[in-house]
């Protein structure tokens, strides 16, 4: 007897919707949910391999207690009460000695971030991060500072799209299904993409238009559009004049930035810069530049993340369909979001984040997200105060965040370090206890809340038993608020009986859910007005091109361009990306997986490589400011000279991860830890390493 | 050839390899055989462009397979009903000529089982109506299976048409 259970994926952090097919206990077949448009069966190569992952015998298989020294592999099997007690314990004296405070959480966003946030205020600590802001977080702040929403608050309608312009945002190797089939469906229906990369990408080979930009210019040639695009008058001016805030300011501040000027600085034609221009303008409003799912590169990242929102407002593709829209939520459709735990009475504290956001050193990034990356500066330097234990989820501030030595360093300074994984991530093996997470296949988990032009929830519901002795990530967080006397947070004990707390009071029940593995709050797509009924947040109601929150928090909303610096023989900028058979870091172990791609190698230009006497396949030695490693190179002519590349999330150090221990170098190992004080993330391009052969 | 078809439409393919994944995972296959598989070609710079191919290698399922001579026990078989080559793994003794024998690549090794592999257009799967896996979960649908080979023409047609056509505001 085959069962077919609906659920979502979670191979990486897009959930897409799936469908799996069981017999026996076992998981035969997973496809992508046939119900929802833009799936329709299709699946991604992680998503195809997540029965390859389920049936490995490499990832965690009990609760772990750490026997030897961090990091040096030495474990013993717990039971479930002896690490969740021993947890306990240890939680208890840190916040007895202290405070709450000195407590920090941290994960990759999850649909059960609000029961770890609930769980974190019971303990009066402010302390909960997500790893936003390593991918997104000048985004974030960029997005709020023009229209008063967050970036997760916006979307884009790429499939009426007319021409959609990507700066290194490699939409056909990042493969979230529904986005790349959007995608597909305009470029068939015979929209335009234009696509700007330092490196030659898959997304590279399927554009109209390609740039191999100079590495770290893309602002300078956003400046000389915006030029061309006020000079000729090539803007929305219906939509310009209705809505944006300090259009003067703007032309008076790019005037100096003409394509001639660009030209130098990108490596691109002056001419071809104004071509793209006046070709958008003939399309306008369904125009889209993409403001980047990853915009963590440069330490002026908010204000690239700015430039790209302000070419869109000027083409008018703002709430538009084939433009940017504002998601709306079940208010919208007249119906009640899924309750969240955090929504209950709980503790107050008055101290300060570990990461200093919110206070006068770091006004602007989004507090619901945190800085991931000032986790070891704070904890090295006791600033703001002494952080003592950290509980960490399906993240690796090992290999996610940059300088690893630097974290290192850190996590040695922690009387408590507990990882909940499924995997042997390396932090996983740097912890004190190891909490095994249920897979997604084994696990039902929080109600999914999809805002969007059509606002929908969706529900993860457990296919299987767990294969190994593993738990639900919201229920062991119920079992230590247990032992912490803050049960009273967690109205639950199993996963159904907190989906039904979270669906009372909406009008769907969980029996909803089991048709399509969805429910909808409408059926027609939601636009406000967009001549009179754009519902912007910033204070002057307006899309504020001069930003209020930049400039009362002490910043510019145009500063001055600076130069990237000169090209060098054997300097380059390192440059990082992904692609479609991984996810960050946390998929290099699948055995399906690691077979097609189970190394990253080093991308460098051909006429560099060759005055360095460097050819494919030899080992060369790169080495940064942080750090150093040795890694195979790739010659070719399909990468800037300025740059190389390398993907991300290799040179895993945790030995029983057997397949991709030691392949490959780590680009965490490589990274400064700079970061945008502004936007908050950090800038992950602007390291400079040397090559030599090693 | 088999009555079917399996229609790569190369414009839309992103040579992402969910094909490759799902096709061992529903067989199930040890480390190894990738029986149909993307193998890219370039990226090259053609016309000022970077282009680049992601060719799909499954089994052409031959009129005359070489294969099915080859096998010297009578388990690589064309089905009569439909043209499609597979093995009868019973039968199959893991000599390998078979894989010797095919111009393309298609029979494989499976270590595990110690005896040969192929694309058999998922033949359970074709029989209960269904399509094969990789075409099943492909992420842009790019791959197609069908038994009126007409299908493909017309597509290849209307794409041609629709590339000439003069009624996009785009052009000049």
């Amino acid at each position: 007897m085959t069962q077919s259970i609906y659920s979502l994926c979670f191979m990486c952090s897009v959930r897409c919707p799936i469908r799996v097919e069981v017999k026996d206990g076992q998981v035969k077949w997973i496809e992508g949910n046939p119900h929802v448009a833009g799936m329709e069966g299709s699946l991604c190569p992680k998503g195809a391999a997540g029965i390859s992952m389920q049936y490995d015998a490499q990832r965690v298989q009990s609760p772990m207690i750490r026997d030897g020294e961090r990091g040096e592999g030495k474990w013993r099997k717990a039971s479930w009460d002896e690490a969740l007690d021993y947890v306990a314990e240890k939680l208890k004296t840190v916040i007895d000695t202290y405070g709450g405070h000195s407590v920090v959480l941290g994960e990759r966003a999850n649909l059960a971030t609000h029961v770890s946030k609930t769980f974190l205020k019971a303990i009066e600590s402010p302390n909960h991060f997500t790893h936003d802001a390593l991918c997104k977080g000048s985004v974030n702040t960029a997005c709020r500072s023009l229209f008063g929403y967050t970036d997760a608050q916006m979307g884009m309608d790429y499939k009426n799209a007319r021409h959609v312009v990507l700066y290194g945002r490699n939409m056909f190797e990042a493969v979230s299904v529904k986005e790349v089939n959007s995608l597909m469906g305009a470029l068939s229906k015979g929209a335009k993409l234009t696509y700007i990369d330092p490196r030659v990408t898959v997304t590279a080979t399927k554009a109209h238009r390609y740039w191999m930009i100079r590495p770290g210019t893309d602002l300078a040639l956003n400046y000389a559009l915006m030029h061309v695009i006020l000079d000729e008058r090539l803007y929305d001016s219906a939509f310009v004049d209705r809505w944006v805030e300090g259009l003067a300011d703007l032309q008076d501040f790019v005037r100096p930035y003409t394509p001639e000027w660009a030209e130098k600085e990108t490596g691109v034609a002056a001419d071809e810069i104004r071509d793209l221009a006046r070709e958008l303008s003939k399309v306008k409003p369904a125009v889209i530049f993409h403001y980047g799912y990853r915009g963590a590169h440069h330490a002026h990242e908010v204000y690239l993340r700015r430039s790209i929102l302000i070419l869109n407002s000027l083409m008018g593709s703002i709430e538009t369909p084939g433009g940017l829209f504002f998601k709306k939520g079940p208010g919208a459709a007249g119906g009640k979001p899924a309750r969240k735990l955090t929504e209950q009475e709980l503790p107050k504290t008055d101290q300060p984040r570990f990461d200093k956001v919110g206070t006068k050193d770091f006004p602007l990034p989004d507090s619901a997200h945190g800085v991931a990356q000032m986790l070891a500066p704070a904890i090295l330097n006791e600033d703001p105060y002494p952080v003592k234990a950290l509980i960490i989820n399906r993240l690796d501030p090992l290999k996610s965040i940059p300088d690893t030595n630097q974290m290192k360093e850190a996590l040695n300074k922690l009387d408590l370090v507990v990882a909940v994984d499924v995997n042997y991530s390396d932090l996983a093996w740097y912890a004190d206890v190891i909490l095994p997470e249920s897979t997604y296949l084994e696990r039902t988990d929080c109600v999914q809340q999809a805002n969007g032009l059509k606002p929908q929830m969706f529900l993860r519901r457990q296919a299987v038993g767990p294969r190994y002795d593993t738990r639900e990530y919201s229920v062991i967080m119920r079992q230590l608020a247990e032992r912490m006397g803050i049960e009273k947070y967690f109205p639950y004990t199993t996963m159904d009986e907190l989906v039904d707390w979270q669906l009372e009071g909406t009008g769907f029940t969980l029996k909803d859910f089991e048709a399509k593995g969805f429910v909808a709050y409408g059926k027609s797509q939601i636009f406000w007005d967009r001549l009179e009924g754009l519902k912007l947040k910033t204070p002057s109601g307006k899309i504020e091109f001069r930003s209020s929150l930049l400039e009362n928090a002490g910043y510019k909303s145009f500063p001055a361009y600076t130069p990237v610096p000169e090209d060098q023989k054997d300097v380059f900028r390192l440059v990082v990306g992904r692609v479609a058979l991984h996810t960050h870091v946390s998929t290099q172990n699948v055995p399906y997986l690691n077979e097609l791609f189970s190394e990253n190698v080093l991308w460098i230009n051909s006429a560099k490589a060759a005055a360095l006497g460097i050819g494919t396949d030899d080992l060369v030695e790169v080495k940064s400011k942080a750090g150093s490693g040795v890694i195979k190179a790739y010659v070719t002519d399909m990468i800037h000279p300025e740059a190389v590349f390398m993907v991300h999330g290799f040179g895993h150090e945790a030995k029983l991860a057997a397949r991709c221990y030691n392949k490959g170098v780590s680009d965490s190992v490589l990274q400064e830890n700079i970061t945008d004080r502004v936007g908050g993330s950090p800038a992950l391009h602007d390291t400079f390493v040397t090559v030599k052969a090693a | 050839m088999s009555k079917y078809y399996l229609f790569q439409d190369t414009k839309k393919c992103i040579g992402c390899n969910t094909c490759t994944i799902q096709c061992k995972s529903n067989k199930n296959l040890p480390l190894g055989p990738k029986i149909s598989q993307i193998i890219p070609v370039g990226p090259k710079m053609v016309g000022g462009l970077p282009r680049a191919t992601y060719v799909f290698m499954p089994c052409f399922h031959c009129e005359d397979p070489w294969c099915v001579a080859a096998c010297p026990t009578g388990a690589m078989q064309k089905r009569a009903k439909d043209g499609i080559v597979f093995v009868d793994h019973n039968l199959c003794v893991g000599c390998k000529a078979c894989i010797t024998a095919c111009p393309w690549g298609a029979p494989q090794w499976n270590p595990e089982t110690g005896k040969a592999v192929k694309c058999d257009y998922c033949k359970d799967r074709v029989d209960q109506g269904l399509k094969p896996a990789c075409v099943t979960v492909c992420t842009t649908h790019c791959l197609q299976f069908g038994q009126e080979v007409d299908e493909i023409v017309n597509v290849r047609k209307r794409r041609h048409a629709e590339a000439v056509a003069a009624l996009d505001s785009n052009a000049p």
